[in-house]
């Protein structure tokens, strides 16, 4: 079946099977920050924006984002540097494999809430897991990011 | 030292950060075959007759192999050095089948879908057998899990095919009995902990192609490259020479990736196929299929006299191997070599184990590697004897503990020559507010909280056998390229050694390229395990920089036309000790030795130490239990380690709360289940939860270092001694808070609830 979606701010056109995920979808175009954890929705690996809000890509089939705009870390590059500067300065990032999933619902959670509480951090990430760090180092890297861009006026 | 000791950010972060394809799926080529399993449905049964000529039929298919398409000499998937002490006891595929999920046969396609298809069409006749699911009732039962005859142990780890022993041993010094009988009081008890998942978050994975030379080149996700070209030339059944293996950026191991256990079955498909293949395990595969920590019910005995000075401890150890002996012979000695010389005092000590087989997957390496067992027990049991002695469990700790410049006998003799154990325990105390908080606290709303100690020791790498080796080379403008054969996993090694080097040479770290691993060109590496790499890869560094100095004088002393004795090198320049105008600088030292030079800038070294220094911890739990249903809730978890140096303290923090978030969820929810047929129900993260950010309360870690004289600048391991402490500190809280004692993990409501005699 056909598909056209926006791909990182680009309009893509592509042939795709009717049960394509859009995890398998979005590797095929490249974009292979987006990774599988656990194929049942419960490890955020795999989290992308949908018009700009958080989503399990694994279980999405791609069909269903005909029209929509489909955001991955390969399309935030910038940002993700600049909070994963924060990330490293506590060896937050560590093996890696989680920290795209959880940097895109960390820029996502910038921007929808203001001034989070620590408790509001930890339960809009609570779904993003990492079996490295026991999650202290990240909560640091978040709460000094959100410190700089405050001073930095961009919060 | 500009930069040991400093948090350094790790030189692979940006990388990392942004997502950039770094791993393995992310580099496979993009034709190669997909390769799946077929799985056994039963724990265990024979094959009577297997057809996949119906199955070769569906479009895309490019092989199907079964048992009676492989070698049929037995191999080990174990990464150990060689003679390994896991017994050869698998074939890559093997008619008798022995649990839930051993592979029946490998298929190989150009789609995934059309390996789907044809997994559903391949027909297989079982025998369907009796399997021994308890491994409390295998040793010497009459149902044989390893009958065959081309079985075989490498090394005399007390080993039996025969009676499903996959080890054995019993040692001791002194006479246990005796001192025993001679004790005010001693405590027995069971305690029983369970097979837990490492859980890390990139699944196992490989790809396979034949490179311009016919060699099989294998790019795995592994902690042990070296190993995993052994273990494939013995798998498939073809010289070392054909093979190379290459790490990538791995997604965690945390020991899984200690095990090959999925490197063959690619291998074996594109050795056959000559074409490209990859094998992705799904997250239900690293489940059900893979290499979780050995369950293992360990019998204390400890004594002391009634002032609660522990005078002897006797442990024995039953561990369950599994399917396959991975890792069995050697995990269960750190059970009682890793927790005895806590307690430094004792007269006498015996350790005695049996490791057997049963029908559920095999198990493997996860960090703590047996310690973080035979830990839970004998904390628990010294935590039951402070509370019959009515003594404070931190005090008799404070009394009995091991300290430095003690020879420590269940420690294969090692003299302790760095130790702050007892600064640990003093600042734990301190942050716990334990005298405050000992034993518990009404909350006054049906809620009571309590606080729990224990400690906690591991190695720094294997003594006398591991190797780190470190190959160092000067290029053009004076950069250095560093060449390792550890497996940085996450860990940030490609970092910590690239600090010690650049220490030692004095240079910025930015001069210093770090690479690994590839076998075809990385110096020999036992692999990133048993807490080895900061301080045997991190010696090796040393010496490699020591080297490679002497190699720069050298070269200076032909442009100098001083002798080299006379020359001396800051990391910029090297000049004439007595007359310091005469210089060269290091830009142009190496340039110039690229032309007309017969003393190649280059060295390798390797280093291997007779001793393995233990790093200690001490942790504490504060928990609050309802004590009405039994609810747990762990409210802050401290703990105080002493690595010798950190090399890196922002990574030595990450390690240690890593390591608590773990054994945090070992302690109180993680456990591999298995139904009555011996199928794994805990087979996705549906099922098997880890803990979540939500989960982990309040992990604070301080660091007190002491200086270890054999280790990179003082430093000793961190990887794996901050998972022991969670377990019996929380265990010891919960019956602060309710005077139920948990013997078997995990800690579940259910198991409190019960115990207070609510149901």
């Amino acid at each position: 079946m056909k598909l056209t979606l926006w791909l990182n701010d680009k309009k893509v056109q592509d042939e795709i099977a009717p049960d394509m995920m859009l995890l398998d979808y979005v590797r095929s175009k490249g974009c292979y920050s987006v990774k599988c954890g656990c194929e049942t929705t419960n490890c955020g690996l795999c989290t992308v924006w949908v018009d700009g809000k958080p989503m399990l890509s694994c279980c999405i089939p791609a069909a269903r984002m005909e029209g929509r705009r489909v955001t991955t870390l390969e399309g935030l590059q910038k940002e993700a540097e600049e909070f994963g500067k924060f990330l490293a300065e506590q060896g937050g990032e560590q093996c890696g494999f989680c920290s795209p999933g959880f940097i895109m619902n960390v820029l996502a959670m910038v921007r929808e809430l203001k001034n989070p509480t620590l408790d509001e951090i930890k339960e809009y990430l609570s779904g993003n897991l990492c079996r490295c760090t026991g999650y202290m180092s990240q909560l640091r890297a978040i709460e000094n990011f959100i410190a700089y861009k405050k001073e930095k006026g961009e919060l | 030292m500009a930069y040991v000791n400093s948090a350094v950010k790790k030189k692979d972060y940006k990388a990392l950060v942004t997502g950039k394809p770094v791993f393995v799926d992310d580099l496979a080529p993009k034709d190669c075959l997909i390769v799946k399993l077929l799985r056994s449905p039963h724990a265990h049964a024979k094959i009577l007759s297997i057809r996949k000529d119906i199955a070769m039929k569906v479009p895309g298919i490019e092989a199907i192999f079964t048992y009676e398409d492989v070698p049929q000499k037995r191999y080990t998937q174990a990464g150990q050095t060689y003679p390994e002490p896991s017994p050869y006891d698998r074939l890559i595929l093997d008619p008798l089948l022995r649990f839930v999920g051993d592979p029946v046969a490998i298929v190989a396609g150009q789609t995934e879908e059309a390996v789907d298809r044809a997994l559903k069409m391949i027909k297989v006749e079982y025998e369907v057998l009796e399997p021994i699911l308890d491994f409390r009732k295998s040793k010497d039962n009459p149902i044989l899990i390893h009958p065959e005859d081309n079985w075989v142990a490498n090394c005399p780890v007390g080993a039996d095919n025969k009676r499903n022993l996959c080890a054995h041993d019993d040692m001791g010094v002194g006479d246990v009995e005796a001192v025993l009988a001679d004790c005010d009081i001693v405590v027995e008890e069971t305690y029983h902990t369970k097979a837990n998942q490492q859980a890390m978050m990139e699944t196992f994975r490989t790809y396979c192609y034949l490179d311009v030379y016919s060699r099989l080149n294998v790019v795995g996700s592994t902690q042990i490259a070296f190993h995993v070209r052994r273990i494939l030339s013995n798998a498939l059944g073809i010289p070392k020479s054909k093979i190379r293996v290459i790490k990538p950026r791995i997604g965690g191991g945390f020991g899984a990736k200690q095990t090959a256990v999925c490197e063959v079955y690619p291998a074996f498909v594109t050795w056959m196929t000559g074409k490209p293949s990859k094998l992705i395990f799904s997250r239900y595969e690293t489940q059900i299929a893979s290499s979780p920590r050995h369950e293992m019910e360990v019998t204390v005995r400890v004594g002391a006299n009634k002032d609660g000075f522990i005078r002897a401890i006797d442990l024995y150890t039953l561990s369950n191997t599994g399917a396959y002996g991975e890792h069995g012979p050697t995990t269960v000695g750190l059970s009682g070599h890793k927790s005895i010389p806590l307690y430094g005092k004792t007269e006498a000590f015996r350790f005695h184990y049996d490791v057997v087989y049963s029908n559920v997957m095999s198990a493997g390496a996860y960090r703590g590697y047996g310690a973080t067992q035979g830990i839970f027990a004998l904390e628990s049991a010294v935590d039951e004897l402070a509370h019959k002695l009515k003594i404070d469990p931190v005090k008799i700790r404070e009394m009995n503990m091991v300290c430095e410049g003690q020879i420590m006998p269940a420690y294969y003799n090692e003299h302790l020559r760095s130790c702050a154990l007892d600064r640990c325990m003093a600042r734990a105390k301190e942050m716990m507010n334990w005298d405050e908080k000992y034993p518990c606290r009404d909350m006054g709303n049906g809620k009571v909280r309590g606080v729990g100690v224990a400690m906690s020791m591991q190695g720094s790498g294997i003594s006398n056998v591991d190797v780190g080796s470190v190959t160092l080379k000067v290029n053009d403008d004076g950069f250095y390229t560093m060449s390792i054969g550890a497996a940085d996993m996450g860990t940030g090694c490609d970092t910590t050694l690239a600090q010690i080097a650049a220490d030692c040479l004095g240079c910025d770290i930015d001069d210093i390229a770090v690479f690994g691993v590839d076998t075809d060109s990385s110096p020999y590496d036992s692999g990133s395990y048993a807490s080895s790499t900061a301080y045997v890869t991190g010696g090796a560094t040393i010496k490699a920089c020591e080297s490679l100095k002497k190699r720069i004088l050298k070269e200076a002393s032909r442009f100098l036309e001083v002798s080299d004795e006379e020359l001396e090198f800051d990391g910029k320049e090297v000049y004439v000790a007595n007359a310091p105008e005469k210089y060269i600088s290091m830009r142009d030292l190496a340039n110039k030795s690229m032309c007309f030079s017969n003393n190649a800038l280059e060295v390798t070294e390797s280093n291997s130490q007779p001793v393995s220094p233990p790093p200690f911890m001490v942790g504490m739990a504060e928990v609050e239990i309802d004590m009405e249903t039994g609810a747990i809730e762990l409210i802050d978890y401290v703990g105080v380690v002493d690595c010798g140096t950190p090399l890196n303290p922002a990574l030595v923090k990450v390690q240690t709360e890593g390591g608590l978030g773990q054994g945090i969820g070992m302690a109180l929810y993680e456990d591999v289940i298995y139904n009555e047929k011996g199928v794994n129900l805990t087979n996705s993260f549906m099922q098997y939860k880890i803990p979540t950010r939500l989960d982990v309360g309040t992990i604070r870690v301080e660091l007190e270092s002491s200086y270890e004289p054999t280790g990179p600048f003082g430093a000793k391991s961190i990887g794996e001694v901050v998972i022991n402490t969670p377990s019996p500190a929380i265990a010891n809280a919960v019956y602060n808070a309710t005077k139920v004692r948990i013997r078997e993990l995990p800690i579940t409501a259910e198991k409190i609830a019960k115990g207070m005699g609510r149901f």
